[in-house]
């Protein structure tokens, strides 16, 4: 009895359309040619995050981070703070993973500073450039405040700091403190809006409090209703709690 | 295919609107006969088993087919002597489709459809062979039978024909209309609908008195085809029946998976005459909530629909809108589906589960496909929301159990469709 | 060395809108095509469904449906007196890449130009004299007119279904329509679009000042349609994930709805993914293309012979691409010769926020679509006397605010600090009761000597090719007109009963951070004569007559609209003249 490999018909109607890897010719090339390719599986949805600690940060350093967060956007009775929300956890992720490894950016030299219209230029991808920042950032802190680390500070104290780093008074040696303001400030602000999936606006609560259902993709029965209040449920992509009663 | 082609096909519907009173055997000079053969060829579905998809080789055989019992091979039928059937007689090849024996009296596997394909006139099935005997012969030797023991025993299928097969070709029914008349003989033989709508028994039988009303196969559930209107076509016209087989669409229903490649390789290039013969023999089957089916489905759970109804907002309406309607020709329609609310839910759990592309043809390009959800929903959501799709709207099924849900989504991740 | 490939009759660069629309008309023609395109396949159910197409971060931040600059970029510099620098993560412009192009992820605004578009400098001359145009600026007349485009307009627009209200059908001015609009033979195929709340009170503002507002034309479908070639498209749910997103429903146009169906199922195309086009080859006399020298994902070099080479890649990479081939001369802005690489053009947007009650007003930003919203074009083109204005050009104004997304609607009064408690309030006051467009002010970006793009001496592709170069600044023409219809925009926002309106008109230089639209036009521009032009009026090159250059690099200038409509147009006209007359007889069309 002839061995025969145990293919499965529909792997074989599938495969018709998309020719992969087939002999010397056009390797290589996804040729598509004769039906639109269908290719179950394929699906790829963003991984979710888990409470599974720090991936990028150092403990000092997702400490620092927190503390700082939770100053950008600070925690009142309403909507829980940059901390409470995961904003570190968001930042953390995101520096562990491609985007902390500038892996989208042209990142081939010559380096050098151009103006500001001309962008960023750095060397450095952004999780290079948030290792050394933060270094920095708490080495300024300890000198200014006689030994004491950011996370020690009073709220007014780290407020005072944030300010500086704003507005260049409170200088990093080897950094540009503005810059470092600039981009944490801009990552606290996506992890605070961006879907939960990613760690941040945890249970949805920057997109309750601003009033944005999230991730709803027909509102058909909405758009004649001008001037009235959505009671859609806030949902995220992994994230209904209305589908469980 | 080729606007010569669907030409010649238009041409000779004319010449098949009754039994053809050719003279026996083949004339290979004959175009008309040869030219029948392959429209016969097309409407039978030959090359899904007989061409292995990809090689460029038809009816070279090849192709594995899953059974319930095993794996076959579909093998060769060009006219090659030696691997092929070229050294076969008429008688032979006639028998084959007609009696499932082989050469010397072999028995051949019902994956054949030969209780089908008994019903084929003498000549039809000459037509048959005079257009396989116009192919590139292609040297390939197949060893189709690949069953483990015992099934690998053919002396078996002597019983099995005993208990399962009636042989003999179509007798025309002198109380229908011709046709009718031509729809059943496609449909009772060459489409062979009930190889995949017919349930079987434990042996791989036609169930008795189940013609039509469904069954499981291969990661699919094809549907009930009677005329119930809550489970088969009762609610489709035969205009709409005809449609579905031309274009693989209708204005509430998709072909995919296992139907979809039969409409494309089969039935979208049967002639219209025909196609509406196949509709007018559908429509006129019985079927109206009788045949084993729960006349009263249970009442589901208040909680499991009120889930399914919040998962089926957020993640199915902006597609299917919220009256389940969907669009003509691009999302199937759920609010009264027949699809929905087959007793068996395989191929809604394939659909959500796995996603799918709906079929591609001339008439109906668009093909659009479902995404899949596996990576989203649990099994608890799974049955959930399509307890909800089966009894909203009018409609009424039994509820799909998380179990069932996770027993499908194990199943479907060895499939590779 | 590459190995050669059996030839083809037409080998297609880029399978975006114009490879797709090319490559259907000349499989139709029986010709046997092959397209390559740099990226992946894309397809609704499998790329962006609708359980995760609406993620914000990441396709709107990290722009994932996009070019990477890792793969390919550009380097930019305000003037010639700078050293460009690469533009490391893109800014001002989004470049699309895969299968359906930018096609996949664009608004769907559907504005055709007007008939004095295609005739800027005449027009403007006759109308204002000689001199009344900036001595350095650059704008010329395109070659083709409108009336000789209106069929094919027609023809992109029932291709995409695009719903709207006619406002000129035949020289009939419609109420509801645009009335400035060029004269179109048949109403819109579909409807307009239904209109959110801030939409509808932009246009009862705007009519009581005595505008004439009509509803922005748009390819996200207001109802189900079925397009001439019997594709079928959905209706646009308003999810507001539109621009910079798949549509997950089928109901926004791209080549995936509207054209591949039907394309892919035809023997005589194949597509190639995920290869690089290095160069297109020609014969050595240089003067006719023989075919193109591709790389595949491996890295292994191919070469595609073909009797015609269709470049349809995006705008940048067409001109790179002649550049790179040797074809045509480059532009030098000193001397002012050579055609490749001038009148290289973006627009001039601009917007002001409007900050209303929050107890009085909620515009529900989160329900858009790319499309929606209503204009007016009283200042559009040359739509109003410009004589004592001191520029030239406009563009359309418009509430054409398409989402609610979070991260880009976090406008706060002025004042309120960049973070904190008091930022945290404001945004939640501000929310749903601010309105932010980002192109509100549509404008034009007319041509000048110094704004141009050339092969930059340093900076490499991944190929050792160099990267384009981006030479562009403002120029004060743009400037003006820019604040002049921020200003009318934030009239109409005061009279939609805003507490407050931000003016934030057009500034220069020139920056490549900020989002501007991805409108880059010009470099390999049509024109009645090689003299004045890269192409011919049929978008075929003067240089290589087997060789059609698709795309908005064609427009001498920007108008004050959205290109893509103009560029499906021009795509149909050029395919037409290819069908009937050129392969006939493969040659120059014109001899000028």
């Amino acid at each position: 009895m002839k061995a025969v490999h145990r293919i499965n018909r529909r792997q074989l109607l599938a495969s018709s359309a998309i020719v992969l890897l087939l002999g010397p010719r056009l390797a290589q090339a996804a040729v598509i040619k004769g039906a639109l390719p269908w290719k179950p599986g394929a699906a790829d949805p963003p991984p979710a995050v888990l409470p599974d600690g720090w991936h990028y940060f150092t403990q000092q350093e997702a400490a620092t981070v927190e503390a700082f967060v939770d100053r950008l956007i600070p925690p009142e009775p309403q909507t829980p703070g940059g901390k409470d929300c995961g904003c570190a956890v968001f930042i953390d992720r995101q520096l562990a993973g491609p985007y902390g490894r500038n892996e989208a950016f042209y990142m081939a030299g010559p380096f050098q500073q151009g103006t500001k219209q001309q962008g960023p230029q750095s060397a450095l991808t952004i999780a290079e450039q948030y290792r050394k920042a933060l270094a920095a950032f708490d080495a300024a802190c300890l000198k200014r405040f006689n030994g004491k680390a950011f996370v020690t500070l009073s709220d007014e104290q780290k407020d005072d700091v944030i300010k500086g780093l704003e507005d260049g008074s409170f200088k990093l040696d080897g950094f540009d403190g503005k810059e470092f303001f600039g981009q944490i400030l801009k990552d606290t602000q996506n992890g605070f809006l961006a879907d939960p999936i990613y760690g941040g606006n945890k249970d949805m609560a920057a997109w309750k409090m601003i009033g944005f259902p999230g991730a709803h993709y027909d509102y058909r029965d909405w758009i004649d209703r001008h001037n009235q209040r959505v009671t859609l449920p806030t949902v995220g992509i992994n994230n209904h709690p209305n589908w469980t009663q | 295919m080729p606007k010569s082609t669907a030409l010649l096909i238009g041409l000779c519907g004319a010449a098949l609107a009754v039994f053809p009173a050719a003279a026996d055997g083949i004339d290979k000079q004959d175009f008309s006969q040869i030219e029948r053969g392959r429209y016969l060829t097309v409407a039978g579905d030959c090359t899904a088993c007989h061409t292995l998809p990809g090689s460029g080789r038809d009816f070279a055989g090849g192709r594995p087919i899953d059974t319930p019992f095993g794996q076959l091979i579909g093998p060769n039928i060009t006219p090659d002597a030696e691997t092929g059937i070229g050294a076969w007689t008429d008688d032979e090849f006639v028998n084959a489709l007609t009696n499932g024996t082989g050469r010397n009296g072999q028995r051949l596997y019902p994956a054949m459809p030969y209780t089908y394909y008994t019903k084929l006139t003498r000549d039809d099935a000459l037509a048959i062979r005079a257009y396989l005997n116009t192919l590139p012969a292609i040297h390939n030797p197949v060893e189709p039978n690949q069953l483990p023991f015992p099934f690998d025993i053919r002396a078996s299928m002597l019983l099995w024909d005993q208990l399962f097969f009636t042989p003999g070709s179509f007798r025309p029914n002198p109380n229908k209309g011709a046709d009718w008349n031509r729809g059943a003989y496609l449909a009772e033989g060459l489409t062979h609908c009930g190889m995949c709508h017919t349930p079987k028994n434990f042996l791989g039988g036609d169930r008795n008195g189940e013609y039509l009303r469904g069954y499981a196969l291969q990661g699919w559930f094809a549907p009930d085809i009677t005329n119930d209107t809550r489970r088969g076509l009762g609610g489709w016209s035969a205009d709409e029946i005809a449609a579905y087989l031309k274009t693989g669409h209708n204005s509430t229903s998709a072909a995919a998976g296992l139907m979809a490649e039969m409409v494309n390789l089969s039935t979208s290039h049967l002639n219209d005459h025909d196609l509406q013969a196949i509709a007018v023999y559908l429509k006129d089957a019985p079927g109206n909530g009788t045949g084993g089916t729960l006349s009263q489905p249970a009442k589901p759970d208040e909680k499991v629909m009120a889930a399914g109804s919040a998962i089926y907002a957020d993640e199915c309406s902006g597609c299917h809108r919220s009256d389940g309607k969907g669009t003509d020709g691009l999302f199937p329609s759920l609010n009264g589906s027949p699809v929905v609310q087959q007793r068996d839910p395989t191929t809604l759990l394939h659909v959500v589960l796995r996603g799918v592309r709906s079929a591609s043809t001339v008439g109906a390009p668009t093909a659009a496909a479902m995404p899949q959800f596996d990576w989203l929903l649990t099994d608890d959501q799974v049955a959930a929301v399509l307890t909800y799709i089966r009894n909203t709207w009018g409609n009424a099924a039994p509820p799909v159990s998380a179990a069932a849900a996770g027993n499908a989504r194990h199943a479907f991740t060895e499939r590779s469709d | 060395m590459a190995r050669k490939l059996p030839r083809k009759d037409a080998v297609i660069i880029g399978l975006g809108w114009t490879g797709s629309i090319l490559a259907h008309e000349l499989t139709d023609a029986g010709l046997d095509v092959v397209a390559i395109e740099r990226g992946p396949w894309r397809d609704t159910a499998s790329d962006f469904p609708i359980s995760y197409a609406q993620d914000e971060w990441r396709y709107r931040l990290q722009h994932e449906l996009f070019l990477r600059p890792a793969q390919m970029t550009v380097t930019f510099r305000n003037n010639a007196g700078q050293t460009a620098l690469p533009v490391r993560n893109w800014g001002a412009f989004m470049l699309g890449n895969g299968v359906g192009g930018a096609g996949v992820h664009w608004n769907a605004e559907t504005f055709r130009f007007l008939p004095s578009d295609f005739v800027t400098r005449s027009h403007l001359t006759e109308r204002y004299g000689a001199n009344f145009l900036p001595e350095d600026m650059t704008v010329q007349d395109w070659g083709v007119t409108y009336d000789e485009l209106e069929p094919h307009y027609d023809q992109f627009e029932y291709l995409c279904g695009t719903s709207g209200t006619a406002g000129n059908i035949n020289g009939k001015i419609r109420d509801g329509g645009n009335p400035f609009e060029g004269a179109r033979s048949r109403p819109y195929p579909t409807p307009a679009m239904k209109q959110g709340y801030g939409h509808a009170l932009f246009a009862q503002a705007a009519t009581e000042l005595g505008y004439k507002p009509y509803p922005q034309p748009s390819g996200n479908l207001s109802q189900a349609y079925t397009n001439p070639l019997g594709v079928k498209l959905g209706q646009c749910t308003f999810c507001g994930f539109c621009e910079w997103f798949g549509c997950a429903n089928y109901s926004k146009a791209s080549p995936q709805t509207t054209i591949l169906p039907v394309l892919l199922r035809k023997s005589n195309f194949e597509a190639r993914t995920e290869c690089e086009v290095m160069r297109i080859n020609l014969d050595r006399a240089g003067k006719w293309a023989t075919g193109v020298t591709y790389v595949d994902s491996s890295g292994e070099e191919w070469e595609q012979p073909a009797d015609m080479v269709l470049l349809c890649a995006f705008q940048l990479f067409n001109v790179q691409l002649l550049l790179i081939s040797g074809i045509g001369t480059p532009y030098d802005p000193q001397t002012g010769k050579g055609q490749i690489g001038r009148n290289f053009t973006h627009q001039t947007v601009s917007t002001a926020v409007g900050f209303f009650d929050k107890n009085k007003y909620n515009f529900n930003p989160f329900i858009g679509a790319g499309a929606i919203g209503m204009c007016i074009d009283e200042f559009n083109g040359d739509n109003f006397d410009h004589r004592d204005l001191g520029f030239v050009g406009g563009g359309y104004i418009g509430q054409v605010r398409t989402n609610g997304r979070p991260l880009e609607s976090m406008a706060v009064p002025p004042g309120t600090p960049a973070w904190g408690a008091k930022w945290k309030q404001a945004l939640r006051d501000n929310y749903l009761s601010s309105v932010i467009c980002g192109a509100a002010c549509h404008g034009s970006f007319y041509a000048y000597r110094d704004v141009y793009l050339d092969l930059d001496p340093t900076y490499k592709d991944r190929f050792s090719r160099p990267l384009m170069r981006m030479t562009i600044d403002f120029h004060d023409n743009e400037l003006k007109m820019s604040a002049f219809l921020t200003d009318k925009y934030a009239e109409i926002l005061q009279k939609m009963g805003a507490s407050q309106v931000v003016k934030k008109p057009r500034q220069g230089p020139y920056d490549v951070t900020d989002y501007q639209t991805s409108h880059l036009c010009g470099g390999a521009i049509m024109g009645d004569n090689p003299g004045n032009s890269a192409l011919n009026k049929y978008l075929q090159s003067w240089d290589v007559p087997n060789l059609f250059v698709q795309g908005a690099s064609a427009f001498p200038q920007n108008a004050g609209y959205n290109p893509t409509d103009t560029v499906g147009a021009l795509a149909y006209w050029s395919a037409a003249a290819i069908r009937s007359q050129y392969l006939k007889n493969p040659g120059p069309l014109v001899h000028a």
